[in-house]
């Protein structure tokens, strides 16, 4: 690969960057690391499953082949065969070069979806991989330089939006706007609720729609200036410190408040983060439950504690990756479509099998990335429109600025529609 | 002492040793690494993690046609010659017999027309499989030597076997000694090549894949996600 546009970070030296990023990696080959780098047979099933690869046609877009340095890292270094390997030279060690050339693969042309992981008959998980080889590359200083910046605002701030000291302004502010109650840190609550930070400027909607609807059911709750950013940009950029910082600002608030939920927005990387890793910063069972609030909706519709009013009209949903594919709420969701009366028609993939937004793994931040986002934008405004569903729903907010700036630049003028905005919108007294 | 008793006898030994050692030192290197428990609360209703990881394991099991038509005809190849390769090596009768006249264990054998045509279906499909490595843009890009060798050292005992047959093996069977001791040699020796080169390269998929898969399986069935 020559020519690749890479990001640099730091003044350390090469020989430290390269130091760094193969110290990370080799911490992070435990035993389903391994399996996973072992079993692969170059069957390239990987590629079709790639929405980078789908729309470009670009073989260096396959799924594996954008672990190549991570793969021969684990070859030299941790591989029961890695002394032989060693010894007769059979695989390259990776240089600084190779890690600046990945940069593009690992961050620009991956947003972490799974989809790869679904399609691999060795059952590889390469979203995964993907995750552990970034923590290398972020020790080495080797990040695109909008993602460098996004994590020391959040290591500052502990968030990518405001500092918390700001929140209660913000929250009086759309709580004005919108005309709702938006209760902020309060010493003792129930359910301590989060936001992403688009909810804290552009979508504050939705803030006011969680509220609506924590009010309605009267629940004790409280958003929080000491946690309350969920989207965890160090879990996307593989800052593992900022991850674990960002995740125990938010357990450690509840904890504090005697909250025995964790409720989170509208994100799905806030979901990967929170439910799935917060427990292995504790070393132990979480004393709080994290849900999202997809889960929170069709509880609440579940047990009877919110009604809402038949839309009666048909809609197509977006899974977002990390809440479905990776987070097993592929049902919840259409729990909730079919509480609001809508005909549900499918994309031609969805569920499981259906293509990210683009945007993920913070992607949509990356503005280098612009011109592969918009690709992928195309594929799913064909599968949207192909459907010929009256509205376009999804879950995440981070897929649904990904299409609304897709969308913005296509002229397509179809709106993308919040589950959550939904059900605030219908909610009969 | 010829050719075929040299394959019969010392290689063959040397084969199996490297490979039942060279197999269980890199189980054992994989499955030694460092394990982080996964201390998240599982999904309400998640089965206990040996059924998700039977379950990945079986999902696994079917190509899918999802993720489009090339990549369904790829993985439908795939499992054409793993099949017949399996038909051959436990199905045709002189083979079981080999394996008897070793470890006193036999199975019946399958009629040595559907070992002709599993043969040759194999052959076929694994010449497709090369085919498609060498002019498949992305197989180009991500193939190493480790698939080029594989590739060739599992072709070359089918293939000199083929070569080895010039009557029933019912025929075969009652003969108390090979009539081209050559050939057989060098289909044996091709078979031991195949054993000392498995445990070094991807060939070990066969048995890394249910771990592999199993992994992903407990992963996804933690998380409620349906696989």
């Amino acid at each position: 690969m020559s020519g690749a546009t890479f990001d640099r970070q730091g003044t350390q030296s090469d020989a430290q960057r390269l130091q760094a990023a193969m110290h990370s990696f080799v911490s992070e080959f435990g035993v389903t690391a391994a399996l996973h780098l072992e079993s692969c047979v170059h069957c390239g099933l990987c590629a079709p499953a790639c929405h980078f690869h789908v729309t470009t046609g670009e073989p260096r877009y396959t799924p594996i082949h954008k672990l190549e340095p991570f793969r021969r890292a684990y070859l030299r270094e941790a591989s029961p065969l890695a002394p032989l390997i060693r010894k007769l030279g059979l695989v390259k060690a990776p240089d600084i070069g190779d890690l600046q050339n990945w940069q593009e693969l690992i961050y620009d042309a991956c947003t972490m979806c799974g989809r790869c992981t679904v399609a691999c008959p060795m059952g590889i998980d390469i979203a995964e991989l993907i995750k552990e080889a970034r923590h290398g590359m972020f020790k080495a200083g080797l990040v695109p330089d909008r993602l460098a910046l996004m994590d020391r605002t959040a290591r500052q701030w502990g968030s990518t939006a405001t500092p918390g000291e700001d929140l209660p302004d913000i929250l009086a502010e759309a709580a004005r706007e919108h005309g709702v109650s938006i209760p902020c840190d309060l010493p003792q609550a129930d359910i301590l609720v989060t936001a992403a930070p688009a909810e804290l400027g552009e979508h504050t909607k939705a803030l006011a729609d969680a509220a609506k609807i924590l009010n309605r059911i009267g629940a004790r709750w409280t958003m929080h200036s000491q946690g309350f950013d969920a989207s965890n940009i160090g879990f996307n950029n593989g800052d593992l410190e900022l991850q674990e910082k960002l995740t125990r600002s938010l357990v450690d608030t509840a904890v504090k408040i005697g909250a025995k939920t964790v409720l989170l927005p509208e994100c799905g990387h806030a979901y990967g983060a929170a439910r799935w890793e917060a427990a292995k910063w504790y070393g132990q069972a979480l004393p709080v439950r994290i849900i999202h609030m997809t889960e929170f909706l069709d509880e609440q519709l579940a047990a009877g504690k919110i009604r809402v009013k038949k839309i009666g009209e048909s809609a197509t949903f977006h899974d977002p990756c990390q809440i479905v594919r990776r987070g097993g709420l592929e049902a919840a969701a259409r729990r909730v479509l079919a509480a609001l009366g809508f005909e549900l028609i499918e994309l031609q993939d969805h569920g499981l099998a259906g293509y990210c937004c683009g945007g993920g793994g913070g992607v949509v931040s990356n503005p280098r990335a612009a011109p592969l986002r918009q690709k992928v934008f195309a594929l799913k405004q064909q599968q949207i429109d192909a459907t010929g569903a009256q509205h376009f729903v999804t879950s995440c907010g981070q897929c649904r600025i990904t299409f609304e700036q897709g969308a913005k630049k296509a002229g397509w003028t179809k709106p993308t529609e919040s589950l959550l905005e939904l059900v605030a919108d219908h909610l009969l007294d | 002492m010829d050719l075929l008793d040299f394959a019969r006898g010392p290689v063959l030994v040397l084969a199996l040793l490297v490979f039942v050692l060279g197999v269980a030192w890199r189980l054992a290197g994989v499955l030694r690494r460092p394990r982080l428990p996964d201390l998240s609360p599982a999904r309400e209703g998640a089965p206990p993690p040996w059924q998700g990881a039977l379950r990945g394991i079986v999902s696994g099991l079917h190509p899918r046609r999802t993720f489009g038509a090339s990549a369904f005809i790829s993985g439908l190849n795939g499992y054409v010659f793993h099949i017949g390769l399996a038909l051959i090596f436990f199905g045709y009768a002189p083979h079981i017999d080999f394996v008897r006249r070793h470890i006193g264990l036999g199975w019946p054998a399958l009629p040595d027309a559907m070992m002709y045509l599993a043969a040759g279906v194999t052959i076929l499909s694994m010449i497709l499989a090369l085919v498609l490595r060498l002019t498949d843009p992305v197989l180009k890009l991500i193939s190493t030597g480790n698939d080029w060798l594989s590739w060739g050292l599992t072709f070359l005992p089918v293939i000199t076997g083929m070569a080895v047959i010039t009557e029933s093996s019912a025929l075969t069977l009652v003969r108390d000694h090979p009539i081209f001791r050559g050939p057989l040699a060098l289909h044996l020796l091709a078979f031991e090549l195949l054993l000392l080169w498995f445990p070094f390269g991807k060939l070990m998929h066969a048995f890394l894949f249910p771990f592999a898969r199993g992994a992903t399986g407990v992963r996804f069935s933690h998380r409620g996600v349906k696989s």
